[in-house]
C-alpha cells in the first residue's frame, strides 16, 4: 500500500474512534505529548494502561466471586480503573466504570457482575483499537513515512 | 572618624536562588496510579520542569525528610517550587500529605496543588482552605500545567521585585546615613 494511503487509512481510523466514542480528546492530550524526543510516548503509557488494567479487572473478578462481597475492596479497584482510563482518553471504559461505582454504592452485587462484564467488553474493544492503531502507525513508520497530525475540525 | 558601613551588616545576601535561570521549577509530584505517574511526569517536563514522581504520600515524606526518620541536616537544600499531589491515594491522601507538609518550617511555603478525578465541592472547599494552592480536575491538561507554572513564575518574580526594591531602600537608607556623617 502507498505511504499516502496508509497515512489516510490511520487518519481515518482514528477519526472513527472519536466518533464512536471510544477515545475522547484525552488521547489528544497524550499525542500532543508525543514528541522526536519521545515518539513513543502514547504507546508507552498505553502499555501500562494496559498492564494496569489486566491487574485491576482480575482482582474485580476475584472480588466480586467471594461468598461475601467486600464492597470497600471493589469500590477502589473501579476508582482506579476509572481514573487510569480517564486519562488516556478511553471514554467508554470510563463511563462504564462511573456505572459501575454507582451499583458498588448500592452495594448491588447482580448489578455490579453486570457492569464487570461491561467494563470488560469496552476495555478489550479498545484494546483491541489501540492496538490496530499502533499497528497502523508502525507500518507508517516502516516505509519511511511520518505518521500525521491530528486534525481536530470534526 | 566615620564608622565605615561593612557590607556584612548590610544584610545584602544574594540569595535569589528561588528563581534560578533558567525557569527551571522543581516538582514533586505524588500519585499512586502507574499511568497518571507516567503523564504527569511528561506533562511537567514538557512544560520545563525538573520531575521527581513518587507513588505515595509516604515516599514523599521520606523524599522530603519529614517522616521523622531523619534529622532536617541534607534537606536545607533540597530545592522544591511545587508539589502535585492526587487525592485519593490508599494510606495517606494527599490532602493529608498537605496537612504535614503545611504543618513544617521547612516546606509550608512551598505551593501544594491537589488533583482529583472527582469534582466534590466541599472537598475542593477544604483543599483550599488548609492552603492548597490550587485544585486540578483530572484528567490534568497541558494547558492546566502551564496556567500553574506561568502563575508560579509571575509570584516568583514579584517576590524578586520586592528584594530588589528593598535593597534599593536599604541602599538610599546608607547613603543617607553616611551623608549625614559627612563622609
Amino acid at each position: 500500500m502507498e505511504l499516502v494511503q496508509m497515512q489516510k487509512s490511520l487518519q481515518d481510523y482514528t477519526k472513527s474512534l472519536f466518533l464512536d466514542g471510544v477515545l475522547d480528546s484525552q488521547f489528544l492530550q497524550l499525542q500532543q505529548l508525543q514528541d522526536e524526543s519521545n515518539p513513543d510516548f502514547v504507546s508507552q503509557v498505553v502499555t501500562l494502561f494496559f498492564q494496569d488494567s489486566d491487574r485491576i479487572l482480575n482482582d474485580l473478578s476475584l472480588s466480586l466471586d467471594q461468598q461475601v462481597v467486600d464492597f470497600k475492596k471493589v469500590d477502589p479497584h473501579v476508582h482506579q480503573l476509572k481514573g487510569s482510563s480517564s486519562s488516556i482518553g478511553a471514554q467508554r471504559v470510563k463511563n462504564a466504570c462511573v456505572v459501575f461505582r454507582s451499583f458498588c454504592e448500592q452495594q448491588n452485587v447482580e448489578g455490579c457482575h453486570r457492569c464487570l462484564q461491561q467494563v470488560k467488553q469496552e476495555y478489550y474493544l479498545v484494546k483491541n483499537r489501540l492496538e490496530t492503531l499502533f499497528k497502523l502507525e508502525q507500518q507508517i513508520v516502516a516505509s519511511g513515512g511520518m505518521i500525521p497530525a491530528m486534525e481536530l475540525g470534526f | 572618624m566615620a564608622d565605615v558601613m561593612r557590607p556584612e551588616k548590610l544584610d545584602m545576601s544574594n540569595d535569589t536562588s528561588s528563581l534560578g535561570s533558567p525557569e527551571l521549577l522543581h516538582v514533586l509530584a505524588v500519585d499512586d496510579s502507574i499511568v497518571d505517574r507516567k503523564f504527569i511526569e511528561r506533562l511537567l517536563r514538557v512544560s520545563s520542569c525538573k520531575v521527581t514522581v513518587v507513588d505515595s504520600a509516604t515516599r514523599a515524606l521520606q523524599y522530603l525528610g519529614l517522616d521523622g526518620n531523619h534529622s532536617s541536616v541534607g534537606f536545607e537544600d533540597l530545592k522544591i517550587n511545587l508539589i502535585m499531589t492526587d487525592y485519593s491515594m490508599p494510606g495517606m491522601t494527599g490532602y493529608e500529605l498537605m496537612k504535614k507538609i503545611k504543618e513544617s518550617s521547612a516546606f509550608r511555603e512551598i505551593p501544594v496543588v491537589i488533583m482529583s478525578s472527582e469534582n466534590i465541592l466541599p472537598r475542593i472547599d477544604r483543599c483550599l482552605e488548609e492552603g492548597a494552592e490550587d485544585f486540578l480536575l483530572k484528567p490534568v491538561k497541558l494547558a492546566d500545567v502551564k496556567r500553574l507554572r506561568d502563575s508560579l513564575l509571575k509570584a516568583d518574580e514579584m517576590a524578586f521585585k520586592n528584594i530588589m526594591h528593598k535593597r534599593e531602600l536599604q541602599a538610599n537608607d546608607i547613603y543617607s546615613q553616611l551623608k549625614r556623617a559627612k563622609i
